[in-house]
């Protein structure tokens, strides 16, 4: 609660200044490499649309990118669907171990990924599932389920018992508490969870591109492809970094409801 | 200590409402005076809490004025208007300590540290938190949170009004006479006036001296609980007070009688007069606590079948059938059973009629 | 006041069983190897703890462990404080809130290895708008040759890319708190500063520790972004942790001594994390939770 002109002034400053690197990179799809390595334009001198039409002849680069989003959806909606009953356990209930549970879960995420890299490459071809989405989805869990517990439960514990105990004394079953009265409380912080384990699970390249050959081949074949004969394709390279961003700022714009809505409390 | 009048007072979320139904709360006039209880009642939607924030200053409302003892506070903001709010769920400061809480809105004020250790002992007593002062806030049971609310508004002595909004939805049932009867000793004590704003008829009517009964933004009646029980002004108010609510049956007026479920009742003198050329939708209501079983088929009763009797431990449900209609009646003792035919008596003197749901006999 | 209740178990069940399958399996092969030393596919001789005295010894390991601490450290003071401040200062509803949202979040939404393949042009003297800007101003700015300059440009790289995070978490936290609690603030008279102390930052504290943990996990293991910027130089001025190991790792392929250094890494990591978590609880509000 900050004085409206300041707040507004320091919101636009960080803004732009956050944006700067974002127009470079857009800045940089739509030049030759000569133009990028060769001088200081502002905006393109010579526009060209040719890294978008490399990209986008690719005949992988379609496939790539649905690949990707469909393991990025199963990942977030097994995150999510997975880590809600626990988050509330975590929140409402005492039980044998819960705070090591607890720490523990969080401890998955305190690896690097390149140490999971062989185990999981191993595993995955020992069970046949290498090669599917479902795999990247599953692999992608170890990171995304702990986090997603994590806020979850953080948002939960804001919410006081109290209303659990009023809505079961005014008749709620617990499924219709949870799912009419518990949720929406803790919209923004589904929203942000959601938008946490699509961004992280969408950026991720190497157990993406380990764990996949062709059927569930991601963007991340288009992003590494970078160098070509005459060097580093920086315009290819920001095209791609430019596409890359569409599908995030769709998921945000998506939940932008549930992250700012306000909280109400109670039923009126 | 305020007089609160409400002048024209009208809440629309549009900017130009035509009907109704536009408004949150319908454009109003009432005075409440110094030093009373109220009780907003209401199901949920009905606009109280859309009154009781424009009267804290929370809401500022798109039509009409509040005053304060004759003084327009309508464009005041909150802090300026002398008045306390205690919410659904109990507010505190979960840093502080119990004491600090107290002291808030007096340090804020600019209060010296000695005037306001008195002041907050002083209240802590009155809401029996004199124990916990040193404790932190955020450890302590709901229903010491609320009083924690509740004393921060206490706590200045400039308070005129302390506003509750449902204060009682999360605590323990056993729990809520106790904390009743504490707001009610306040009241005696501090002689405050008190704007309580519920769903539950039972809170307002032990609350209350007087209850304001609200319907799709409307108020429709203002009384003592004994008032609106015996004379309820709009069917809302009939049915929506009392356990179970007021018997409501359509009926029509034909040839100086009363015809409901086929049969006729005749009608008073008072009743008939007001109800001649009545235009418009005709309903009876008779309280089931006034129903009784007739020996006699007098002109006030209609024959009906028992549906049910039902024992209640203190009296009996009764439910009766006849023609199209279904009544109920608490009686003191039954000795017929379901599927018998009786007559049921619905006195005069407690038989109300109403024309649009406005009460005209 | 939480209940007791075993049965809660079953709640947690499923995330039990997803992330073991995902996790333990392949931490057992970690052990498994840091303890041996495999001369072939086939051949390997158990060493014990020979692996991990060689690796803690390692003089280069703790040049970059240092800098991977100072890095860190310096990262979180930034982030954290910019974070709630940007958070403060979003919208709360309409319009302008959605905007905010959704610009706000796209530096987290590019690929690591093409942030810092932005990042290089960008602090180019010759060809990038950071580099350009820098030099004109009268600052002798390179990063490829400047140790400092590196360190610097890798830091703001870091707090451009992440700082969203914790701007979305906060942000996420500030929307959460009712409505009444301002609202009774407000007929106590409480100043800014105050509700921002006694409101926001306490109800916040959830959020603040998700966000200290992740930014400090994180941080810690960063790899892609400053490889691809900087390359780890000049020299190993910005050779973090992670890249260490992988330059042990790759360069020398010696399964043993890795895996051993990923278990050092992996309990580093941890026992910062245990001391942030139990110090960040204590200092809370004391709730029962």
């Amino acid at each position: 609660m900050m004085d409206k002109r300041i707040s507004t002034t320091l919101l636009v400053a960080f803004l732009l200044l956050s944006l700067l690197p974002i127009y470079w990179m857009l800045n940089m799809s739509l030049k030759t490499n000569e133009e990028i390595v060769g001088t200081l334009s502002l905006w393109p001198h010579h526009l060209t649309f040719a890294n978008y039409k490399t990209i986008f002849t690719d005949p992988s680069w379609y496939s790539g990118y649905i690949n990707s989003m469909i393991y990025v959806a199963m990942n977030m909606v097994m995150s999510v669907a997975v880590a809600l009953p626990a988050a509330y356990a975590f929140s409402r209930y005492n039980f044998l171990g819960d705070k090591h549970l607890f720490f523990w879960l969080l401890t998955n995420r305190m690896t690097p990924p390149a140490v999971f890299l062989l185990p999981f490459f191993q595993l995955y071809s020992t069970v046949g599932l290498m090669d599917t989405h479902l795999a990247v989805a599953l692999a992608h869990m170890v990171f995304n389920v702990p986090l997603a517990v994590w806020i979850l439960e953080g948002f939960m514990s804001g919410i006081p018992k109290e209303i659990d105990e009023t809505a079961y004394i005014d008749g709620y079953t617990f499924p219709r508490f949870f799912v009419k009265i518990f949720l929406p409380m803790i919209k923004s912080g589904i929203g942000v969870t959601a938008f946490f384990c699509f961004m992280f699970s969408w950026v991720e390249l190497l157990l993406a591109r380990t764990l996949t050959s062709v059927n569930a081949k991601p963007i991340a074949a288009t992003m590494t492809r970078t160098v070509s004969a005459a060097g580093m394709d920086w315009g290819v390279l920001a095209a791609a970094g430019v596409l890359t961003i569409v599908p995030g700022a769709l998921v945000i714009w998506f939940v932008r409801h549930y992250i700012a809505k306000g909280f109400a409390m109670g039923r009126v | 200590m305020a007089r609160i009048d409400l002048i024209e007072l009208g809440h629309a979320y549009r900017p130009n409402p035509a009907a109704p139904g536009d408004y949150a709360l319908q454009p109003m006039t009432k005075t409440w005076v110094d030093g009373g209880a109220y009780a907003l009642l209401g199901p949920s939607g009905c606009g109280k809490t859309t009154l009781l924030n424009i009267i804290s200053g929370l809401v500022k409302p798109s039509h009409g004025k509040v005053l304060f003892d004759g003084k327009d506070v309508t464009q005041l903001p909150t802090e300026a208007r002398n008045i306390a709010q205690v919410f659904q769920f109990p507010v505190i400061y979960d840093t502080m300590t119990v004491f600090d809480n107290l002291a808030f809105p007096l340090r804020n004020r600019g209060w010296k540290e000695s005037q306001v250790r008195v002041r907050v002992q002083q209240v802590a007593a009155m809401l029996e938190l004199g124990d916990d002062l040193k404790h932190r806030a955020s450890g302590l049971s709901v229903d010491a949170k609320q009083k924690i609310s509740l004393g921060r508004g206490l706590v200045r002595p400039d308070v005129a009004a302390v506003l509750f909004d449902e204060p009682l939805t999360v605590i323990d049932p056993h729990l809520k006479w106790l904390l009743r009867r504490k707001l009610k000793e306040i009241h005696h004590e501090l002689k405050l006036s008190l704007i309580y704003v519920t769903h539950d008829q039972v809170e307002a009517l032990t609350f209350a001296d007087q209850v304001v009964v609200m319907t799709h933004g409307e108020v429709v009646q203002t009384g003592t609980a004994q008032a609106l029980f015996e004379a309820p002004e709009h069917t809302f108010v009939g049915y929506f007070i009392g356990n179970p609510g007021m018997n409501l049956l359509p009926c029509s007026v034909r040839d100086g009688a009363a015809w409901v479920g086929g049969h006729a009742l005749a009608l008073a003198g008072a009743a008939k007069a007001a109800l001649v050329g009545a235009d418009g939708n005709i309903v009876l209501g008779v309280r089931p606590e006034f129903v009784t079983i007739a020996e006699d088929a007098g002109d006030d009763t209609v024959p009906a079948t028992v549906l049910s009797v039902r024992n209640m431990g203190t009296h009996f449900l009764a439910e009766f059938r006849f023609g199209d209609q279904r009544v109920a009646a608490k009686l003191r003792a039954i000795d017929v059973v379901a599927g018998s035919t009786v007559r049921l008596r619905f006195p005069q003197q407690r038989t109300l009629y109403y024309v649009n749901d406005k009460r005209v006999a | 006041m939480k209940t007791y209740n075993n049965r809660a178990w079953f709640l947690v069940l499923p995330v039990l069983l997803c992330v073991a399958f995902s996790a333990i399996l392949p931490l057992m092969t970690v052990v498994n190897y840091s303890v041996q030393d495999i001369l072939s596919p086939t051949q390997s001789v158990f060493v014990g703890t020979e692996w991990f005295k060689t690796v803690l010894r390692d003089a280069d390991l703790h040049g970059a462990l240092a800098r991977q601490l100072i890095f860190s450290l310096a990262v979180l003071a930034v982030q954290i404080p910019l974070g709630i401040l940007i958070a403060l200062c979003m919208p709360a509803s309409g319009w302008r809130a959605s905007l905010a949202l959704v610009l706000i979040s796209l530096p987290l939404l590019i690929p690591w290895n093409v942030v810092g393949t932005i990042w290089q042009i960008f602090g180019r003297g010759d060809i990038g708008l950071m580099g350009y800007t820098l030099n004109s101003l009268g600052m002798d700015y390179n990063y490829n040759g400047n140790s400092i300059d590196a360190w610097m440009t890798v830091l703001v790289m870091d707090i451009w890319h992440w700082t969203p995070l914790v701007v979305l978490l906060c942000y996420a936290g500030l929307r959460a708190i009712p409505d009444a609690y301002y609202q009774a603030a407000r007929i106590d008279g409480a100043s800014r500063f105050a509700v921002f102390r006694f409101i926001q930052l306490p109800k916040m504290r959830n959020v603040l520790m998700i966000a200290v943990l992740l930014r400090f996990m994180d941080s810690f293991m960063i790899y892609t972004e400053p490889f691809v910027l900087t390359g780890g130089g000049p020299g190993n001025a910005t050779t973090f942790l992670s890249q260490y190991l992988t330059q042990k790792a790759v360069g020398q392929f010696d399964l043993g001594p890795a895996s051993a250094f990923s278990l050092i890494y992996f309990l580093i990591i941890l026992l910062f994390c245990f001391v942030l978590y139990t110090w960040m609880q204590r200092v809370g509000t004391g709730d029962a939770k």
